[in-house]
């Protein structure tokens, strides 16, 4: 199929119209994060830099902003374990109930999250006698989580085949080397960006942890949602906002390129 | 106070703690309160509304909690939660020593036996508390009073005085002849709004004979339903935070509908609003700190419950958050024109206001010939309302 | 590498240690390692996640006191009975599913030409870029990007400001309001995987096909088309189902109306009434499990 060039420039140009679009909201909280006004009000009639100041200076942020990282870390690390767990057995085995095993590894996603929410709430407190803290809703993260390492290190597996392993093996490694020195090394990347997609499904998530934190613990859309509720202090939402999209320039950059030099290979 | 949808999320992890745990209806209430205060603890554990407990955490400006932990060598671990519901469970764990409760949820804790009653006289600013906010149906009970009072408000009618003219004196505005705004009227997002359209109908419809618009028969709560079913019609949106409401006056999505002061002072003065209290009175909201029965620190809890009521601390808590003070004696240390704003100690403002009290079966306004409609019906109520 | 690495794992092995005992034994019983491999997750998500489910499934069957406030265990229908009888339910119920179904299509044709162009003709740096400006909008909070909806929609935003010269207006706060917003919050949740499955498809099959004389769009639908529909299936499912379940936009900039999630949340939060909720839950539940079902054939649920 040559794609004719008028398709490539209808193309290029619905690319960068959509991405305008996904950017304007951006550019909002981006010129909020200066707004002078405390209600946001549009257009900014001057600014300032009181919110950034602000954000910095806030403990209660800064605290949050390290929960949120605790429990998106945890849940990742717990997903990674059990999401390759999965797909070392759904690539290399054939098994009654494979089907059924791997549907049960998509619904936490497929179900919506109030669904999962409500339905985690009630089986911690009642059916397991949990107190509702971090370590509930690191759980319920990993839960959800599981899948994308799931099939990101599946469709590894997959494309690799099963050759390298057999070789390793046949020239005496015992499984725990095999897996340590040919599987997992190939899998790098793709557990990399599994990883990578759950850190950030958790660390924005906003509904599971509504019903799975209890009032003690405060994540950072947590926060974020109980300063829309204290007077004057909205904007600060704004900085944090435009904080992380800048931040997060750095794993995505680098797992980017950990996946593009693999391709190239 | 603010049982709102949006606040609701930070909580709501305890939903049906309550219904599971909570509950063991058959303990009776506690009526043995303390005689003398001893020492101080090291500790007090503290439960309330977000914004009632600032330590300077959010901002280094705004704390009141430090020069207590000072004055009296209590140091405070504050936990802030979203619904009364929230609270409720939160607060049966027995990890607090004291809870700010609203009047939806006090009656609860009081039948429950979770917190025990005050003895006033240990609390020398309790003195200094409007005597309208002292012996209410939400924070004593048979004589003996469980809570003393944080703050109090009103939910104003708020209208765009370029759009609303001529200016309102009545909610008719937002009932009967809000079609003349059609989409861009708003109303509180809750079932205790109800209330709202109760109290309207109590002026407007005497054949109803709704004498509390927090006790409502079949009948009258049919009424009320019809009511706001026909007002759905004319809502742009209904709002539950205030920045929501806030931003919908400013860009001028909504012209007319109910908020709170501290909204109106929030807007910018381009925004051209106004907020009154109209004819018919209207529904508002006072909150009460209130001491476990079971707890562990209870001098510094007493410590903690004299301190918020003095004129200081009340000052910076009330006026941080947008409500009148419990204590005359807080104008003084507040801003220049805060009681002012808020009416505070306004014996004519405060009488026409109709605190949040929890609809429950047994009607509140001494009627025993009918079964009143609870909580749960409203809320049921609410859903058919919004469609 | 493959050279290198057996040469290592050859001088390695010739310690016996207790690893090596075990990794022995379980070498010659295939059996016994796929139930290693597979015990801990599915206790996991069997014990903890489908179980939970169940119970929510039971608890729809209870009652709540409404004097005490206590669940009352026991096998009532008057939750399903409502829910099924009560026009607020249905009238909800169809709303959320068309807000979710407009939200999915809108999202798909705005993915199909974005992730091809990302796919086939950007050259690997501009990719590179365009993967990356993909997903960082990901890390600003969902709340944020809402309340910025929420002034771009208002009767002053930018939509107000772009359209009412040319004779229109913006939707306002309102179900397209919400439907646009939600649409814009999943959107990257379906450009990824139709992008993955698109790049899998080899560039020499396309043109194998166009030198045997197919037009472009005949190309496009008799191959590519089967070939990332697996992935178009993958982000619909994203987008479904986070529409299905979502009441925090729909409050933000959704006017007055209201969604399933509202409901329940509702239930749960403000009426303690937790079978209610678990009933009215079960109704997206449902919807998930048929879509599920109808799309498991499609292979997309391996490119979530």
């Amino acid at each position: 199929m040559r794609i004719s060039k008028s398709a490539k420039v209808v193309l290029a140009s619905i690319t960068s119209l959509i991405l305008t679009v996904i950017y304007l909201p951006l550019l909002i909280v981006f010129l909020n994060s200066f707004n002078s006004s405390v209600n946001m009000d549009w257009p900014p009639s001057s600014f300032t830099l009181i919110w950034w100041q602000k954000a910095f200076s806030s403990t209660g942020l800064i605290d949050a902003l390290s929960t949120s990282l605790l429990v998106a870390a945890c849940s990742t690390i717990v997903a990674l374990v059990l999401g390759t767990l999965l797909a070392m057995a759904l690539s290399r085995y054939k098994f009654y109930g494979k089907n059924s095993v791997s549907l049960m590894i998509i619904l936490p996603i497929a179900l919506p999250g109030i669904v999962t929410g409500i339905a985690l709430n009630n089986a911690f407190r009642t059916m397991l006698g949990f107190q509702l803290g971090l370590a509930t809703v690191i759980l319920a993260h990993a839960t959800f989580c599981i899948v994308t390492v799931y099939n990101n290190a599946l469709a590894r597996l997959n494309r690799m085949g099963k050759n390298m392993e057999e070789a390793s093996a046949d020239l005496g490694a015992g499984i725990f080397t095999t897996f340590r020195l040919v599987t997992l090394p190939q899998l790098v990347s793709a557990l990399v960006a599994g990883g990578l997609l759950a850190f950030g499904l958790s660390f924005d998530e906003i509904i599971v942890t509504t019903f799975t934190a209890g009032g003690g613990v405060q994540t950072l859309p947590i926060w974020i949602l109980d300063n829309m509720f204290r007077p004057g202090k909205a904007p600060i939402v704004n900085v944090v906002a435009v904080f992380m999209v800048i931040v997060s320039i750095i794993p995505i950059y680098f797992a980017q390129k950990l996946t593009s030099k693999e391709t190239k290979n | 106070m603010r049982i709102s949808a949006t606040v609701k999320l930070l909580a709501v992890g305890s939903v049906a703690l309550l219904a599971l745990s909570g509950c063991s209806s058959s303990s009776s209430t506690n009526t043995t309160k303390l005689q003398s205060l001893g020492t101080n603890e090291k500790t007090v554990s503290l439960l309330g509304w977000p914004g009632y407990a600032e330590d300077g955490s959010n901002d280094p400006n705004t704390d009141w909690v430090t020069p207590f932990e000072t004055a009296t060598g209590c140091q405070v671990t504050f936990k802030p939660y979203g619904t009364s519901d929230e609270a409720i469970s939160l607060f049966k764990t027995g990890d607090y020593d004291a809870i700010a409760a609203s009047g939806d949820a006090t009656l609860r804790l009081i039948a429950s036996g979770d917190v025990q009653p005050l003895n006033t006289d240990l609390i020398p600013n309790y003195a200094g508390v409007y005597d309208f906010l002292k012996n209410r149906d939400w924070n004593t009970v048979n004589g003996l009073t469980y809570g003393v009072p944080h703050g109090y408000g009103a939910n104003l009618l708020m209208y765009n005085t370029d759009v609303v003219k001529p200016a309102p004196t009545s909610w008719n505005v937002v009932f009967d002849s809000a079609s003349k705004y059609k989409g861009k009227v708003t109303a509180y997002d809750s079932p205790i709004y109800i209330a709202d359209a109760a109290l309207y109908l109590m002026k407007h419809n005497p054949e109803l004979n709704i004498t509390n618009p927090y006790a409502l028969d079949e009948t009258q709560l049919a009424a009320a339903v019809t009511l706001l079913k026909a007002q759905r019609q004319n809502v742009g949106e209904y709002w539950s935070d205030y920045l929501k409401s806030i931003q919908s006056f400013t860009t001028g999505n909504t012209v007319v509908g109910t908020t709170w002061q501290v909204i109106k002072n929030s807007l910018p003065a381009t925004a051209h609003t106004k907020a009154i209290l109209p004819s018919e009175g209207a529904t508002g909201w006072s909150d009460s700190w209130m001491v476990a029965s079971k707890a562990k620190s209870p001098n510094c809890a007493y410590a903690w419950l004299n301190y918020i009521d003095s004129p200081q601390a009340n000052a910076a808590a009330t006026e941080y958050f947008g409500e009148a003070p419990a204590t005359a004696d807080a104008c003084k240390y507040a801003s220049k024109d805060f009681c002012a704003t808020y009416n505070a100690g306004d014996l004519n403002f405060e009488k026409q206001i109709w605190y949040w009290t929890t609809p429950v079966a047994n009607c509140l306004d001494g009627r025993t010939d009918v079964k009143c409609t609870d909580y749960a019906a409203w809320t049921k109520a609410w859903q058919d309302i919004k469609g | 590498m493959a050279l290198n690495s057996g040469a290592k794992v050859g001088s390695e092995e010739i310690r016996p240690t207790f690893a090596h005992r075990i990794s022995t034994v379980l070498y010659s019983k295939p059996k016994l390692r796929l139930r290693l491999l597979l015990s801990a997750p599915v206790i996991w998500l069997g014990l903890v996640y489908i179980a939970a489910l169940l119970a929510l499934l039971i608890t729809a069957f209870y009652t709540v006191d409404s004097f005490t406030g206590n669940l009352q265990p026991g096998f009532a229908l008057t939750n399903f009975i409502s829910l099924f009888t009560d026009s607020l339910y249905s009238a909800v119920t169809l709303r959320t599913i068309g807000i979710a179904v407009g939200v999915t299509i809108i999202d798909v044709l705005l993915a199909l030409p974005i992730a091809f162009f990302m796919a086939k003709i950007a050259s690997p740096k501009l990719r590179g870029v365009l993967v990356i400006s993909i997903l960082m909008p990901l890390w600003a909070s969902y709340l944020v990007k809402a309340y910025a909806w929420r002034s771009v929609l208002s009767n002053v935003g930018i939509f107000a400001w772009l359209l009412r010269p040319i004779g229109l207006d913006t939707p306002g706060y309102s179900l397209s309001g919400a439907g646009i917003t939600l649409g814009y919050l999943w959107l990257p949740y379906v450009i990824l995987p139709i992008y993955s499955s698109l790049e899998k498809v080899p560039n020499n099959l396309l043109e194998a096909s166009s030198d045997l004389g197919s037009k472009t769009w005949g190309t496009i639908r008799r191959i590519v088309f089967p070939l990332i529909l697996p992935g178009i299936v993958a982000g619909s499912i994203f987008s479904f189902s986070l529409t299905l379940g979502d009441y925090i936009t729909i409050n933000i900039v959704g006017g007055a109306n209201q969604m399933l999630g509202n409901l329940v949340y509702t239930n749960v939060g403000v009426a303690n009434n937790l079978p209610m909720a678990a009933a009215i839950a079960l109704v997206p539940v449902i919807i998930m499990f048929g879509y599920l079902t109808a799309v498991r054939k499609t292979g997309a649920l391996d490119n979530l």
